[in-house]
């Protein structure tokens, strides 16, 4: 499928968003399951982009940035496999497929921007001795659009080729025991995601809770918001009658009997 | 007597929403602070003030960006009493800038990316696998409704508390929260590694013809679902829990698995 000029500029617009937020993290427009949609809102295809962002979305679901350390590049990853799958007539398998390598490229070219914009700091350094506010401003959004074109030069490339017959044959010639074996993959891979969140939370001493979660799951037909709910229960119980959380109250308490006792 | 308005603040706000936009491996979030700072230094400071305000603003910043509002708030508070005459330090200003970052970091980044984010995602993405714009949209809504009221009331709150708030991080409010944030993701991780997941191993064991004339197939999955439902799932975790610990890249752990899958199928022991 040709890609009309408005559709790319499009694309070109989406994939900045997604990259500046694939940084900033404030209103996860780099996440896959709002950057596949939109860009399969601007490929006429709402639905297919929904189920891939859906399904990149469970895959990526750990991937974060902690203190210096650069995740997996999901905003690329999902802006480009959503032009193969729509643009480009491949299956999902086959898209989800194409994303991974896609993230782990994408974390390489974070790495080297992130480099790149200290390049912008040191300026900031020089406006600051001049007292320059707007300077800063310049700075701050300078390196905003360095992330911005981190996804939106491959991006925009990938929309322009896409409907080439060499670009065609390039993704026709995937043999289909590797489609069809990543899609297998891909029902397991989520764990991924599940393992790193598990791990940022660094509570061992809390792992009963995950098994509690696990054997509900597997005996009962609850959804996730009759989990979440349950989880909160189970939280809030927890807090409330847990002994470290309560000396100062049952000190209180005695504290208070006593005063109560001396007004008698 | 130099006053931030409540315009200021709320320009404060609108910036904070790009504070980790420009993050560099030098300085990471210093550019995005002092961004941040830009009205209240211009309310506040004019001439060679402004330049030191700006120097002291473009220190070393890292946090985790939402939890971190109140810094901001805090910061824009000693600002103000600085402007006005009070006698605080370049030192006493980075030193509660520096010694809330951690903490707060501790906080956030287990409560936003460890549950927030994971769970309104799952539950936007089990949605969305169906074709659903519900799914995306529960999810924006949802996560975003609450990023911005963190945000809002967090430098709200450090504005008016100032450094008292100091006091307020050293109680075990925030302890309860971040082990009340971890009980409820570690509940749902556990159901999501059960239930949003998909192992199927179709190697048939035995194959019996029942007395009614149908065959009874028993496969390697039949049996261990038999068990409980979901062990695979379970044991795969833990070796990407063990690997991640190790410090093994999490992209090298999903092409392994890509290559178990790709290898299974091809023998046709997954499906």
């Amino acid at each position: 499928m040709e890609l009309g000029v408005l559709q790319l500029i499009a694309i070109f617009i989406v994939s900045c968003i997604a990259g500046m937020e694939g940084m900033a993290e404030e209103f996860q427009m780099h996440r896959p399951l709002l950057a596949c949609t939109l860009i399969g809102f601007i490929l006429g295809d709402l639905t297919t982009g929904i189920i891939i962002g859906g399904t990149l979305e469970m895959i990526a679901l750990g991937w974060m940035n902690i203190g210096a350390a650069v995740s997996p590049d999901s905003a690329l990853a999902a802006v480009i496999s959503t032009i193969l799958v729509i643009a480009g007539h491949q299956s999902i398998g086959a898209g989800i497929a194409i994303a991974i390598p896609l993230a782990a490229a994408g974390q390489v070219l974070g790495i080297l921007c992130r480099t790149l914009t200290v390049f912008f700091q040191h300026k900031a350094d020089d406006y600051a001795e001049e007292g320059n506010l707007r300077g800063i401003d310049v700075c701050h959004f300078g390196a905003m659009g360095i992330q911005a074109l981190r996804v939106a030069i491959p991006s925009i490339l990938v929309a322009m080729y896409v409907g080439t017959g060499a670009m065609q044959a390039m993704l026709n010639a995937i043999p289909p025991v590797i489609t069809g074996g990543l899609q297998v993959a891909g029902g397991f891979i989520v764990v991924v995601g599940y393992a790193m969140v598990i791990n940022m939370m660094k509570a061992p001493y809390l792992m009963p809770i995950f098994f509690l979660g696990f054997v509900f799951a597997a005996f009962t037909n609850f959804n996730l918001v009759a989990f979440g709910v349950i989880g909160l229960v189970i939280a809030t119980v927890y807090i409330q009658l847990n002994p470290k959380y309560n000396q100062n109250h049952a000190f209180a308490a005695v504290a208070g009997t006593v005063s109560d006792d001396e007004l008698d | 007597m130099q006053k931030i308005t409540s315009k200021d603040f709320f320009w404060v706000f609108l910036r904070s929403n790009f504070h980790a936009g420009s993050f560099n491996f030098e300085r990471m979030h210093a550019l995005g602070f002092c961004f941040q700072m830009v009205p209240i230094i211009k309310r506040l400071y004019e001439g060679e003030e402004r330049k030191k305000a700006m120097k002291r603003h473009l220190e070393f910043f890292n946090t985790h960006p939402y939890a971190g509002a109140p810094i901001v708030g805090i910061t824009a508070a000693m600002e103000e009493q600085r402007a006005n005459g009070q006698d605080i330090s370049d030192s006493v200003i980075n030193g509660i800038k520096v010694g809330m970052m951690g903490p707060l970091a501790g906080v956030g980044d287990p409560i936003f990316w460890g549950t927030l984010r994971p769970l309104t995602a799952a539950l936007g993405a089990s949605l969305a696998l169906s074709g659903s714009i519900g799914g995306p949209l529960l999810f924006f809504l949802f996560y975003n409704v609450v990023r911005i009221v963190v945000r809002w009331y967090g430098l709200k709150y450090g504005y008016a508390k100032g450094t008292d708030i100091v006091k307020d991080l050293a109680g075990n409010k925030l302890q309860k929260l971040t082990e009340g944030a971890a009980i409820l993701g570690l509940f749902v991780m556990g159901a999501l590694v059960n239930k949003w997941t998909s192992v199927n191993i179709p190697v048939v064991v035995s194959q019996v013809t029942m007395q009614n004339g149908k065959i009874a197939t028993t496969t390697i999955q039949t049996i261990l679902d038999q068990l409980m439902p979901g062990l695979i799932p379970l044991l795969l975790t833990f070796v990407c829990m063990h690997l991640l610990k190790k410090n093994v890249n999490a992209i090298w752990i999903i092409f392994g698995l890509f290559a178990i899958g790709i290898v299974g199928f091809w023998l046709g022991i997954l499906k």
